[in-house]
């Protein structure tokens, strides 16, 4: 139970963290950013944009700090971030609904599919340590000090432009109308596979190595001496024995991994032009919409906080012992 | 307790014992070729930093028309730019930048890293508890977006701003593992001696915790810096650092802007992405061999099978050599 409560204590408190930040991140700011930003729209700006605006920052003088926080609060919890000026008039919060969809569902079955590759290859190379198997070692390395977006570009000029397999560039082919046609959905799938291509191949390194140096820690316990002595099948030891024991850093890892999966998926999207999230965020900074990109900010924060009580709960149904605890 | 059951694997490697003799071992850490490769790449980057913008052959920004996205060849080794540009000589410059900023946030973060982790260790109770916390927090938040949200707002994008903001964000890991070494440090006999004596806390943190931490306070240095080098890069690959400054990512950020890859013009992104994998790797074998410097067991998992049987070492499931880099008689593995 005390191991539980503190688990929701922390997530209370890293969101309230990210929440702050985000309140406070553009009142630190020096100087009077929306001046600057009238400059540079030269009166394209509506009056409620301006105003909007002169809250987002702060600069709205008639209320103190505090009124101004507790203000923030209460449109969080409303729903309310703001209001995009890119895209004037059309709420933050409808542009992240439009976009998220996309992201979670690249980075999802992306990540989930270098999990599971990367774990299997991980639990085949400690196990059959110091074979030519090991020369897999030096690729993941490599792989594992290249930006994602680098191998991307790579990709793209390879499948996109030298053999032209694959469409590089959207989520969809333009034209089509979104809905649950075969044509749209194929569609989909074959844009897809590019960018989660990519996010496998520069995120499956991080776990072969780490289940690869569990698996030789993990191959020394007594357990699986006995169960070798117990005359089991090899294949009996490596799975249900040794693996089922090494995955479990695996599972709390992913958790820790995620943000910089994450960080590395946004960047791919705006390589391969993909309309989630980390392409929307690129472009709000590109045209300094700045409530968009506080808005996405804290959708992604919250976002892996979530991917991270999730595999907590995993982890508490696959080991006994935590559940123990209490 | 779930929070420190994460990121056990490496946690573990920070337990094992540091404490033979060190001195002797110096030279075990330069013979083991996988740092000795490693700090050979990192000292030719190095000098490329100091000397790269006197021995570019070409201005970076210099126009040439003529020679616009002429391949390798020539007298531009690595070819040219839509507009002309030499990609060598631009490389060559930006490798200062990348070099500063990489290990100057890899120092400002370690600072951070060894005072929180090393304190929240010593002192336990509520300190620990919060630092702890603390650092948990900055873990899960994801650091690009945060580092993205700042940079676009600060006006200066001076390459300082950005060595402080990835700073700022990327301490975390080390102070955990830090904190988790220093608690197993802090019960041993020597450290209780030294407070039997009536040292000052100052004083045995200084003098006989943190000289025991040095292996792992370099790993975490090294692991900085590449997080500093990759989040620099793309920072600047995304154009949200200062366009001015070359640095690899610059390179990278035209490539794209000028659509390299639609023509087909490979030798423009290429090279600045194998440069950053390069550093990348380097800095990873010199981690992989302090592993190995502090880890014995580790010594037998970096060889390769060749190795193995040549040194008559069977690995085998349920058993760990531990590989003496023969220290006695001095023979060189």
């Amino acid at each position: 139970m005390k191991g539980l409560v503190r688990r929701v204590v922390f997530y209370v408190l890293t969101a309230w963290v990210a929440v702050t930040l985000n309140f406070f991140i553009p009142r630190l700011m020096p100087g009077d950013p929306v001046q600057s930003l009238m400059i540079k729209y030269q009166g394209q700006l509506s009056a409620d944009a301006v105003q909007s605006l002169y809250v987002l920052f702060g600069l709205d003088k008639k209320t103190s700090i505090w009124q101004q926080y507790v203000e923030y609060w209460g449109q969080l919890f409303r729903g309310d971030l703001g209001i995009s000026f890119a895209r004037f008039p059309t709420p933050v919060s409808e542009v992240i609904a439009q976009t998220l969809p996309w992201t979670v569902g690249l980075v999802g079955v992306a990540t989930i599919i270098a999990f599971l590759l990367g774990t299997s290859l991980g639990t085949f190379l400690g196990w059959r340590r110091g074979t030519r198997a090991d020369l897999l070692i030096p690729a993941t390395t490599f792989f594992s000090s290249v930006p994602y977006f680098w191998i991307g570009l790579l990709a793209i000029t390879l499948f996109g432009v030298t053999w032209q397999v694959l469409p590089f560039s959207g989520s969809y082919e333009a034209g089509l109308i979104p809905g649950f046609s075969w044509q749209f959905l194929g569609s989909v799938i074959s844009h897809a596979v590019l960018p989660a291509l990519t996010i496998v191949i520069s995120s499956v390194a991080g776990w072969i190595l780490s289940m690869r140096n569990m698996m030789v820690t993990v191959s020394s316990e007594d357990y699986v001496t006995v169960a070798h002595a117990k005359g089991l099948p090899n294949r009996v030891v490596m799975v249900g024995y040794a693996a089922r024991n090494a995955v479990l850093p695996q599972i709390s890892g992913f958790a820790l991994s995620l943000g910089f999966v994450v960080s590395g998926t946004l960047v791919m999207e705006q390589v391969f032009s993909y309309q989630g999230i980390g392409f929307t965020l690129f472009q709000a900074v590109g045209a300094k919409d700045y409530p968009l990109m506080q808005g996405i900010f804290l959708v992604i924060t919250l976002s892996v906080l979530a991917a991270n009580i999730i595999a907590d709960v995993v982890y508490v149904l696959l080991d006994p012992r935590t559940r123990q605890e209490g | 307790m779930a929070v420190a059951n994460t990121a056990a694997a490496s946690e573990q490697v920070a337990t094992l014992p540091l404490d033979v003799s060190a001195g002797r071992k110096k030279l075990v850490f330069l013979r083991n070729a996988k740092s000795f490769t490693g700090l050979a790449i990192l000292a030719f980057f190095t000098v490329l930093a100091i000397v790269g913008p006197w021995v570019a052959p070409f201005d970076p920004n210099a126009v040439d028309p003529n020679n616009a996205l002429a391949g390798p060849g020539g007298d531009h080794w690595l070819g040219t730019t839509q507009t002309g540009q030499d990609i060598f000589s631009q490389l060559l410059v930006g490798t200062r930048g990348v070099m500063i900023v990489g290990f100057a946030a890899g120092i400002i973060a370690t600072v951070v890293a060894v005072i929180v982790g090393v304190t929240a260790g010593y002192l336990g109770g509520a300190g620990d508890e919060s630092l702890s916390m603390l650092s948990n927090i900055f873990l899960v938040i994801p650091a690009l977006p945060l580092i993205i949200i700042i940079t676009a707002q600060v006006r200066s994008n001076s390459e300082w701003t950005i060595v402080l903001v990835i700073a700022l964000t990327g301490w975390a890991w080390g102070a955990r593992v830090l904190r988790s070494q220093t608690l197993s440090l802090r019960g041993r006999d020597f450290v209780e001696a030294a407070r039997a004596m009536g040292e000052s806390r100052f004083r045995v943190i200084l003098f006989e915790i943190i000289p025991n931490l040095t292996a792992i306070i370099a790993s975490t240095f090294i692991g900085t810096v590449i997080a500093a080098v990759l989040s620099e890069v793309t920072l600047a690959y995304i154009g949200v650092a200062s366009l001015s400054d070359w640095n690899w990512g610059t390179v990278l950020y035209w490539a794209q802007s000028s659509g390299a890859f639609q023509q087909g013009a490979w030798w423009w992104f290429v090279p600045a992405g194998l440069c950053v994998a390069l550093l990348g790797m380097a800095l990873a074998l010199v981690n992989f061999g302090i592993d190995e410097f502090v880890n014995p067991r580790l010594r037998s998992t970096g060889m390769n099978a060749a190795t193995l049987r040549k040194r008559g070492i069977r690995a085998r499931v349920g058993f760990t050599p531990v590989v003496r880099e023969s220290l006695l008689d001095g023979k060189a593995a």
